[in-house]
């Protein structure tokens, strides 16, 4: 479904050059879950950024769907129905001036689909929104039911793929398991492609199939969730996240490894 | 719309106070209605409402206030002080002040009016747009903007109308065309900071064009601190409208425009204080109004405190 | 223990809206020494109301009442406005819970830092550079000569958060109030991030009030633990008991984490019972 090879992102020039990411590459199955984890700045949000076209200065070949992609070109309306996104900070992602209803038909507008309202309320019924919440404005809203709302708005395409950048990093952990349990049903019941782009290692462990580990743009490692579970993972950074998450641990954290 | 909601009987309140708004109606009328009260709140922004309000309404209904012809002139009567037959006086043409001032409203809200419709689009579109794509496109705009910022207003517009020619028209296409500079610097700053929102790149994920992106994403979040910087400058531009009437530049005898009445009653200033200090009151008042109000509104229309 | 660095007695904190009062925050009452205090609980629990509450940051028309709210023999709640000034980001800073918001867009990152630095300390800019570039370093920024110049929306979220903290930490403070300091960090750096904290605690005797929902991390990091639920202080803990908590509100919150081997189940959802308010 998602296939990637050598990708490589450069933002920048001179002294202030990012290669934010390194040669990354990797196959994702139709209907498969695939989870991105590591060090903060290693570049996670970045190749979803790529994938969807929303960073521009890439290179690489990406192909998606069947659909080879060109970096800086615009994408084709197919391809918005493919590939959709939810990000991470639910304040800052739904318009302030918008109701969740206009939020909702704007896609269907561009993309000049029929039947604009019973959509909408498919959309809204998937992610467990009632009708009440349809002509609100977003700070009318707490932050789980704006996370719902920005999925519903990723789904009313209908795409085979969903980028999830941190969904439930900015929402507490009661929030995060509705969430999260909401996500697994629709994956099942739309049968959907996921990238999850996470720094909690539990959760994606939950959600995904196969964790690739980046760490300063490079891919250092690919996990089956199984073999995390198990917590046998063979590079030693993988390890160091995986003790890690475990809490906090004085004596532990110094003999971290600085990976340079 | 604001002044139905504030007379609401109990169920026109329940339902726009409603947390389960049934429609877009509703729930934009349920957000107007939850500003007009935060601004309602505020007396002077109220007082500048009332004195806005007043200004359209006697503008409207100017020849029913009036007690006069504005523009006959009755030679006989020069130069009277206010008295119960002519509640301002009246000028060395022995026309009635009040009536003057009267129909006076009207251009004022001409001009204002005029200016507003001009230059705030012009200066949204293109402060927009160069926020937007950035690049060269910015730089281009940005660089026609400094050009006209560069020059004083009043100069610039007196440059224009010394090409055009005088007479009101003129003048208000000058005045437009000097303002629009600063809405287009304001517009340009909140977009460099709304494009990056992940809201932006979302519906950007969904297909729209740039053009649907500016304006239906980015327009509608500059409009609010448009409106109030306009309304604040309302005041600037009727003093500069009244500026160019005075230097007899702007419109021309016998309209009766506040600037070029205070400009001919200047010289009767010491004995018949009345011809040129009515006017001047009248100016103030309804550039007090329109400031009174345009603060009013950054109170309730400021997007930091939106939501 | 001695004379505790920050006493509070029933802080309350209320705002009067259109659909009537709020209460975020009522009769919350602790001690803190020189030691790190953790407050847990869900969302809207009125966490970061107390913890701005403590530095008069409480946004209109918020109104703040206390019996004492005292720092080091000073009152928060009398002090002086010019008092209150020199305390925010000199002896107690705080880090707010929303990185991206806290930093002023279009000034760079070193230069937001350095001027929190001259505000309390009498440095030449060179010097306050240094200093800036050093800390930035301690929160274990990869490359600070290129964050020292980039403007914030060039970092990532998790540099975001770290800029904060080095900018916080930078004046030396006594108390740091830090508001879900580390949520967007990868667990690592996290924990890197929390070893300067805790080295600040126990070192130089600074107090930390830690706010964060993540319970797992409060548990191994704090000394001691607040619990709260609508306003109120649901139960106090010492951080080691905390799995062991009996209350089922804490119980809810502990149960809805995922865990890296709980695949393919759903998650157990927080129920909650209005009963357990006062
Ligand atoms: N627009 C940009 N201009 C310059 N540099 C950028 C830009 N966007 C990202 N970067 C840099 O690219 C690198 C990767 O950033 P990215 O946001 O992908 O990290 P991330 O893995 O998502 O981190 P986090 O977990 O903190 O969100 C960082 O070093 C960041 O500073
Ligand atoms: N300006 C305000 N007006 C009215 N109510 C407010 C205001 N600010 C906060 N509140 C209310 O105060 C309560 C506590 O908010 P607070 O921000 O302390 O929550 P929190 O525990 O920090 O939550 P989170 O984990 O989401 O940060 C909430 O119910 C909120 O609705
Ligand atoms: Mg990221
Ligand atoms: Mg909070």
């Amino acid at each position: 479904m998602i296939d990637i090879q050598n990708l490589n992102v450069v933002f920048g020039s001179g002294a202030d050059r990012v290669h934010a990411v390194k040669n990354v590459s990797c196959r994702i199955a139709g209907g498969e879950s695939f989870g991105l984890v590591g060090e903060s700045g290693s570049g996670k949000s970045t190749v979803l950024r790529a994938l969807c076209g929303l960073a521009t200065g890439w290179d690489g070949e990406v192909t998606i769907d069947g659909e080879a992609l060109e970096a800086g070109a615009r994408r084709s309306d197919a391809f918005y129905k493919t590939v959709q996104m939810v990000f991470q900070d639910p304040y800052g992602s739904l318009h302030p001036r918008h109701t969740v209803n206009r939020i909702l038909s704007e896609p269907i507008a561009i993309q000049g689909l029929d039947n604009p309202g019973s959509r909408i309320d498919e959309a809204l019924q998937q992610v467990g929104l009632g009708e009440g919440f349809r002509f609100r404005f977003p700070h009318q809203l707490s932050g789980g039911q704006r996370q719902r709302v920005a999925i519903a708005r990723a789904l009313i395409l209908k795409p085979k793929i969903l980028l999830l950048d941190e969904p439930t990093s900015a929402l507490d952990v009661s929030v995060q398991a509705e969430v999260l349990n909401l996500l697994m049903r629709l994956r099942e019941e739309l049968s959907l492609t996921f990238v999850l782009v996470s720094h909690d290692l539990a959760v994606v462990s939950h959600i995904c199939d196969r964790i690739a580990v980046m760490r300063n743009g490079e891919v250092v490692e690919e996990v089956t969730a199984d073999d995390l579970a198990r917590g046998q993972p063979a590079d030693r950074y993988t390890r160091q996240l995986l003790l890690a998450s475990k809490g906090y641990d004085r004596a532990a954290i110094d003999q971290f490894e600085d990976f340079g | 719309m604001s002044d139905l909601a504030s007379s609401s009987g109990s169920g026109l309140k329940a339902w726009l106070t409603s947390e389960n708004p049934g429609s877009h109606l509703q729930a934009s009328c349920s957000r107007a209605y939850y500003a007009w009260l935060d601004f309602a709140a505020n007396r002077l922004a109220l007082l500048g409402l009332i004195i806005v309000g007043l200004l359209i309404a006697v503008a409207a209904f100017a020849p029913l206030l009036a007690t006069a012809s504005p523009i006959a002139p009755d030679l006989t009567q020069r130069l009277l002080p206010p008295s119960a037959d002519y509640w301002f006086g009246t000028d060395e043409l022995g026309r009635d002040i009040y009536s003057r001032i009267v129909y006076g409203t009207r251009l004022t809200l001409y001009v204002v009016v005029l200016v507003a419709v001009i230059a705030a689009p012009v200066g949204l579109l293109v402060g927009t747009s160069a926020g937007y794509f950035g690049g060269w496109v910015d730089k281009i705009l940005m660089r026609i903007t400094d050009i006209f910022l560069a020059f004083p207003r009043l100069i610039l517009a007196l440059a224009f109308v010394a090409a055009l020619g005088p007479g009101i028209e003129n003048a208000i296409f000058a005045i437009a065309i000097t303002s629009w500079p600063p809405y287009a610097r304001i517009a340009r700053a909140e977009t460099l900071t709304i494009r990056r929102a992940d809201y932006i790149a979302a519906i950007r994920l969904q297909g729209a064009s740039s053009w649907r992106v500016i304006w239906g994403h980015v327009v509608p979040l500059c409009t609010s601190s448009i409106i109030v910087r306009v309304t604040l400058d309302m005041a600037g531009i009727i003093l500069t409208a009244a500026g160019l009437g005075f230097l007899g530049l702007g419109a021309q005898p016998p309209l009766p425009e506040w600037g070029a009445m205070i400009s001919s009653g200047r010289k009767f200033l010491l004995d018949q204080w009345w011809l040129a200090s009515i006017p001047g009151i009248a100016i103030f008042i309804v550039s007090l109004g329109f400031n009174l109000l345009g603060d009013g509104l950054r109170d309730v229309l400021d997007p930091k405190s939106g939501d | 223990m001695s004379e505790p660095l920050l006493s509070v007695r029933d802080l309350s904190v209320s705002f009067d809206t259109r659909k009537g009062v709020v209460e975020a925050v009522r009769g919350v009452s602790f001690d803190l020494g020189r030691e790190k205090l953790g407050i847990v609980g869900e969302s809207g629990s009125g966490k970061s109301q107390t913890g701005r509450a403590l530095l008069r940051l409480t946004p209109p028309p918020g109104r703040v009442s206390a019996k004492t709210m005292t720092f080091d023999g000073i009152d928060l709640l009398g002090a002086p406005d010019r008092q209150l000034r020199d305390l925010r980001g000199g002896r107690i800073s705080m880090v707010m819970q929303d990185p991206k918001y806290s930093l002023n867009p279009v000034m760079t990152v070193g230069r937001q830092i350095r001027e929190a630095y001259r505000a309390h300390t009498k440095v030449s800019k060179s010097g306050a550079k240094t200093k800036s570039l050093e800390m930035l370093e301690a929160v274990r920024i990869r490359d600070p000569e290129r964050v020292y110049r980039a403007y914030p929306h060039e970092v990532s979220g998790g540099m975001g958060q770290r800029i904060m903290i080095a900018m916080m930490l930078i004046t030396d403070p006594d108390l740091l109030i830090a508001d879900e300091p580390t949520s967007a960090l990868d667990v690592t750096v996290q924990l890197q991030v929390l070893a300067i904290l805790d080295d600040l605690v126990s070192q130089r005797g600074m107090g930390l009030i830690f706010i964060s929902h993540d319970l797992n991390l409060v548990a191994s990091f704090c000394d001691r633990i607040l619990v709260m639920y609508g306003g109120q202080v649901m139960e106090e803990l010492v951080a080691a008991e905390l799995h062991n908590a009996q209350h089922p509100y804490t119980r809810g919150l502990l149960e809805c984490l995922p865990q890296v081997d709980s695949r393919d189940k759903d998650l157990p959802v927080l129920t909650r019972d209005p009963g357990w308010l006062l």
